[in-house]
């Protein structure tokens, strides 16, 4: 388990590779099967996660010790985390269009899907759950976030692959897709155990 | 006849996992045991329950443009109440099911039968719809969740239904089994639909 006396690096791989949010945790799969039959789609949600991410866990982090924990109302995490996330993610997408109109146009519409990606909410619970400090929990987000990045641009790029390979009717699609993303986590579990994580 | 309609619905022909497609996290991790299956879709029915029946009622008195958020803090109560009942009531579960009970909340099913359903129509007619797509996908995740128990395990329930001869095949309790299972049930569901609109 994850912990704060581990190395920062530790944490970070733990986060991105063995335990990859996608193929071994399960978390944020309707976006990872919705939009990954595009390369250039899977790249951009990719970035736009990685960074709404830790944007989020930042604030959120601080809400739960600072706000939640001393007035002991540690049960409403879930809605205020919610809406800290969605309040959160409509402010980037103003403040990006304002300041960098270069970045809100290759991110588009993924800014304001990410509210209900399941990934991003999931980070800031599990930087409460394994008690990780500030610092350890940012490092920690930037790995799920990697994480989320590498694994859906793999994929994307083997669907694209597929889309041209015969399959058999039953399994056109979903089914197939699932199939490979099977596969695809055979080999992240291969790293398991690495490092002792 | 509607209203029967509105529950049998979610059974097989608009399934929320096999058809939408939504809701796969939860689906796929929490369906390493049939135990941990049930206890999901326990926690997720009365999730879809409550918040289709509390956001049909007040339809009427939510602006539309702030209708989202409202429903987010509903759905997000719900899933408090539940969150904290299995933690006080079933402890072992809570702490298998772990972060996926506060996911609920995220849970693109919940969401969508909100905005698609409960905000459009009556209380009855909601709940109808909110037991049915419970029922639809308490199903196929216990399902999957016995599936890869009695190959990955050899058990059901925990009870043990495998000859002792037979040599677990550990992949299925892991990671990629969810996946493969998953892929082989939408395939099997496609097939059968496919067939049935050969016929029509």
């Amino acid at each position: 388990m994850i912990s704060n006396n581990m190395n920062l690096f530790l944490i970070f791989f733990s986060a991105m590779v063995v335990n990859n949010i996608l193929l071994i945790r399960f978390i944020a799969l309707c976006s990872f099967f919705g939009i990954s039959n595009n390369m250039q789609t899977s790249i951009g949600m990719g970035m736009a996660v990685i960074f709404v991410m830790v944007m989020a866990t930042t604030v959120s982090w601080l809400i739960f010790h600072f706000l939640l924990v001393p007035f002991h109302l540690e049960f409403l995490r879930t809605a205020a985390f919610i809406l800290t996330i969605a309040t959160f993610v409509q402010f980037e997408e103003m403040f990006i269009r304002k300041t960098f109109p270069a970045l809100y146009r290759a991110m588009g519409i993924y800014l304001p899907l990410i509210v209900v990606n399941c990934a991003v909410l999931a980070a800031s619970f599990l930087v409460i759950d394994y008690n990780l400090d500030y610092i350890p929990s940012i490092v920690y987000t930037i790995g799920v976030g990697g994480g989320y990045f590498l694994a859906i641009v793999l994929f994307a790029g083997i669907r694209e692959r597929i889309s041209m390979a015969p399959v058999s009717r039953s399994f056109q699609g979903y089914p197939i897709a699932f199939i490979t993303a099977s596969l695809m986590s055979l080999a992240f579990l291969g790293f398991k155990g690495l490092f002792g994580l | 006849m509607k209203l029967t309609q509105e529950l049998t619905k979610g059974f097989f022909k608009e399934n929320p996992i096999l058809i939408i497609m939504l809701g796969l996290c939860a689906t796929l991790a929490c369906s390493t045991s049939a135990t941990d299956a049930l206890g999901m879709g326990a926690a997720f029915t009365f999730v879809m329950i409550g918040s289709n029946v509390v956001i049909s009622s007040i339809r009427k008195l939510v602006p539309n443009q702030i209708r989202i958020p409202l429903y987010i803090v509903v759905i997000s109560t719900f899933v408090t109440i539940i969150d904290y009942s299995m933690k006080a009531w079933a402890p072992a579960l809570s702490r298998s099911l772990g972060v996926f009970v506060p996911l609920i909340v995220v849970n693109c099913i919940v969401m969508g039968r909100a905005e698609a359903f409960a905000g459009k129509n009556g209380v009855l007619a909601s709940l109808m719809d909110g037991i049915g797509m419970s029922v639809g996908f308490t199903a196929v995740i216990t399902l999957i969740g016995s599936i890869r128990e009695i190959l990955g395990n050899g058990t059901v329930f925990g009870f043990q239904v495998m000859p002792s001869v037979y040599q677990p095949i550990l992949i299925f309790i892991l990671p990629p089994g969810a996946f493969l299972v998953l892929g082989f049930f939408m395939a099997a569901h496609k097939r059968i639909t496919n067939r049935k609109g050969g016929a029509a």
